[in-house]
């Protein structure tokens, strides 16, 4: 017995949440790397710029992690509550990277209450610094964890069904699936990538306004160079995940390329529109690109969507998401590159305010892009929660009374959204980083008096 | 002791944690809520503030682990609670979320915002409220099943006086709990007005406490006669608990030694939440669902076992260094430092 109503706003009270979930938690995961490279630079260098600036981000943090906390807990609950078949099934199998990633999840809420509260109360700002080290640990490894439970999702294994019963369970296999490697280091690299970026843009955007101190040129300086390194580092693991999905979720791969017709010699499509079922208009096609894209090798065969049927092929509109990630993540690198090119050598254009306009953006693209990601990896699925194993449908809740639940959480991530910027920004106009320098130079002053 | 066992020791034990630390938290809240609506924000706020701060955090891993826990352990509860908890649930979300949230907005970016403060005050006395319903539901003949889905009645769970006596119970232990935990914080603080004020709540609170407390049991044996049973069998924990109230009603009353009320308060919560787990024992929701029918497979049920203990290698000392630093740090808790970021 399927609810239909019910399958169609679980599916969106999902979609819902994840996408608002997935903004605080890419800024969770991310920005702690930047706080330690900030503060290790600051101790370094002996510059109290850089120890600021992480103080600073580190403030902002709390407020981003408050909202990623209550979210995640909602998303959670909320796997059990609209897909309680699946989670049944799952709890069976991949349970344990899920039951570890409370505990990444615990240790980094520990440290980072102490961390918190204990600036300047070592002599020795480098304790205080490895404080920090279980934060970013437990941040990153609870992005592994929950990546890997999505990639059993993709990829199952670890399980066997025999006469529709569960057996030779391995929860290690079950964990080290072959989506798991490509999977787990994109999400990580891109939250990286992400915090970076958006952490430029608010320098950037400071800068344009008006203040024109040194501690925001330091931090955009900081913050274009680590987000050059991430966002390499993104495009490479992209490909590689590309490759596999070649090798094993074949049909995610050609619908995201509009690769209907299983060839040799295949071409990448490019950009362009769906015109009727399968006529693509308006599009770059790149010649061999495909096939090298996913073996490597201009000539191998590319596996099309004609090798499935047609109730189990994803939704042909991922072909933009995939593009939307794609363009920005090279838009990203290319920006990062000019900047970082263009400081060394001394160009005009990396200082103008059309370049910082440009940097400022990338912040919301960059999120963008992860949304894109994630709707493509989600929607590339369909129709399945479980790769071949049990389809979206025979997952859901029977309740009655999603869609209530949609509206009243529609309005929670309202609040919360505008709540959590309001109070981000009356935080920093309050204090402008000018403001604190000069305070705390009184305070030193007052100290040797 | 078998796997089953040892999996809902554990997923109870965190339960426990969760409803203390919880109780300590969400009554601070509304205490400091309360007392900004009577003028007294003077009295209390800081030292509600100052144990508040660097925990709000932990307080809800301890829920988070329940419940990927069970999951874990107990892979059917999805099916059963996952289907029939969804409204209930979600409001327990949507509270806790405001909470949470809140509580960051109001002390790490605008100190002081009334409308934050009352928010998360009475967000966070209906948290217990919310999830309370869990329970009551477990006691069985809320849901039915139908054509092989569970199907949770309202109108029979909202006109139950077992419900509300839970509701009201869950309320009452929250403030009961977190006066006596502030009462002995705001004295170790050295905060004499607090001290008093904190210590007349608890008062207050003790009688309600313990007068549903002994009302739903009361309640148990219309409702659910097999429970009410095995209830008895376990007289001699719930005797202790009651004996362990006195003790800590007692010491409040006589103005001494308010540590040790706090710690007779534990063991009073802790014998009368471990004597009824035991009595629920073997069902995990009356009369569909036991230990024994839903657990996972044992080679999942190592390897969370294993997991588990890992874990708590980590967690244990990272738990006492920020006791250490926070909680029994005697600068700290008098605020004679201040090294927030």
């Amino acid at each position: 017995m399927i609810n239909e109503e019910a399958v169609f706003y679980s599916r969106v009270l999902t979609e819902l949440t994840l996408s608002f979930h997935i903004l605080y938690a890419t800024i969770g995961v991310g920005v702690p790397i930047m706080i330690m490279i900030a503060q290790w630079v600051g101790i370094k260098k002996n510059d109290e710029h850089y120890i600021l600036l992480a103080r600073r981000w580190a403030r902002g943090f709390v407020i981003t992690v408050a909202v990623g906390v209550v979210t995640g807990t909602a998303i959670g609950l909320q796997l059990s509550l609209l897909w309680p078949n699946f989670m049944e099934l799952a709890g069976n199998v991949i349970a344990l990277p899920l039951f570890m990633e409370t505990f990444a999840f615990f240790f980094e809420a520990i440290f980072l209450g102490i961390y918190l509260y204990t600036w300047d109360r070592f002599e020795n700002q480098k304790k205080h610094l490895l404080l920090l080290v279980p934060v970013a640990i437990g941040a990153s490894f609870s992005a592994v964890f929950i990546t890997i439970v999505n990639a059993f999702m993709n990829a199952p294994q670890g399980f066997d069904i025999v006469d529709g019963q569960l057996v030779n369970i391995n929860p290690i296999l079950a964990m080290f699936n072959p989506a798991m490697p490509t999977k787990v280091a994109h999400v990580v690299i891109t939250a990286y990538m992400t915090a970076a970026f958006v952490l430029a843009a608010i320098a950037a955007f400071r800068l344009l306004k008006g203040s024109d101190h040194i501690y925001h040129k330091k931090a955009l300086y900081l913050t274009m160079k680590l987000g050059l390194v991430f966002s390499i580092g993104a495009a490479i693991i992209g490909d590689f995940s590309g490759k596999y999905l070649a090798e094993y979720q074949p049909e995610k791969l050609a619908a995201a390329e509009w690769h209907f017709e299983t060839k040799e010699n295949a071409e990448l499509v490019l950009l362009g529109i769906l015109k009727d079922e399968d006529e693509v208009k308006y599009a770059i096609k790149v010649p061999f690109g495909l096939s090298l894209l996913a073996h490597n090798n201009p000539k191998a065969e590319v596996i099309g969507l004609d090798q499935f049927p047609v109730d189990e092929r994803p939704p042909l509109y991922i072909h933009y998401l995939f593009n939307i990630m794609v363009l920005i993540g090279m838009w990203m690198v290319v920006l990062a590159g000019w900047f970082w090119i263009g400081i060394r050598r001394g160009w005009k254009s990396v200082q103008s305010r059309w370049f910082r306009w440009l940097i400022v953006l990338g912040g919301p693209l960059a999120f963008l892009a992860i949304e894109a990601g994630w709707w493509l990896a989600e929607v590339g699925r369909q129709p399945w929660i479980l790769r071949h194993i049990m389809r979206v449908e025979e997952a859901a809740t029977t309740s009655g009374h999603v869609d209530l639940m949609l509206i009243l959480f529609c309005l929670l991530y309202l609040v919360l959204g505008t709540g959590s910027v309001v109070v981000l920004r009356r935080m920093f106009r309050k204090n402008p980083v000018e403001r604190e320098l000069e305070d705390r130079h009184a305070e030193r002053g007052g100290d040797v008096r | 002791m078998n796997l089953e066992i040892l999996g809902i020791s554990v997923l109870w034990t965190f339960l426990f944690g969760y409803i203390m630390v919880g109780a300590i938290d969400f009554g601070a809240g509304f205490f400091n809520a309360y007392s900004l609506l009577t003028g007294k924000q003077r009295i209390l706020t800081n030292v509600i503030q100052r144990y508040l701060s660097p925990v709000w955090e932990v307080t809800n891993v301890f829920l988070v682990f329940f419940f990927v826990g069970i999951i874990g352990f107990f892979p059917k509860t999805a099916f059963y609670y996952g289907t029939t908890l969804l409204v209930p649930v979600s409001f327990g979300i949507i509270l806790l979320a405001v909470r949470g949230s809140y509580y960051a907005f109001e002390t790490y970016g605008a100190r002081g915002h009334k409308g934050y403060s009352f928010m998360y005050g009475l967000a966070g006395l209906l948290i217990p409220a919310s999830l309370s319903i869990v329970l009551t539901i477990s006691e069985g003949g809320f849901i039915e099943m139908v054509d092989g889905r569970p199907v949770l009645d309202y109108w029979i769970l909202f006109t139950s006086p077992l419900t509300w006596s839970i509701v009201v119970l869950s309320l009452s232990a929250t403030l009961y709990i977190s006066a006596v935990f502030l009462t002995w914080y705001a004295h170790k603080a050295g905060d004499i007005e607090a001290t008093g004020l904190l210590r007349k709540y608890a008062l207050i609170w003790a009688l309600p406490t313990i007068v549903t407390a002994g009302g739903i049991i009361f309640e148990l044996r219309k409702h659910n006669p097999e429970h009410y049973e095995n209830i008895q069998t376990f007289w001699p924990m719930f005797l202790i608990s009651f004996i362990l109230f006195i003790g800590t009603v007692y010491l409040l009353a006589k103005r001494k030694q308010y540590g040790w009320a706090f710690g007779l308060l534990g063991g009073q919560f802790a014998f009368a939440f471990f004597g009824y787990g035991a009595s629920h024992y073997p069902y995990l929701l009356y009369p569909y669902l036991t230990l024994y029918d839903s657990f996972t497979n044992p080679a999942m049920a190592t390897a969370l076992v294993i997991a588990f203990i890992l874990g708590l290698c980590l967690l244990i000392p990272s738990l006492i260094l920020i006791m250490r630093l926070f909680l029994f740090n005697k600068d700290y808790v008098r605020g004679k430092s201040d090294h927030h970021a």
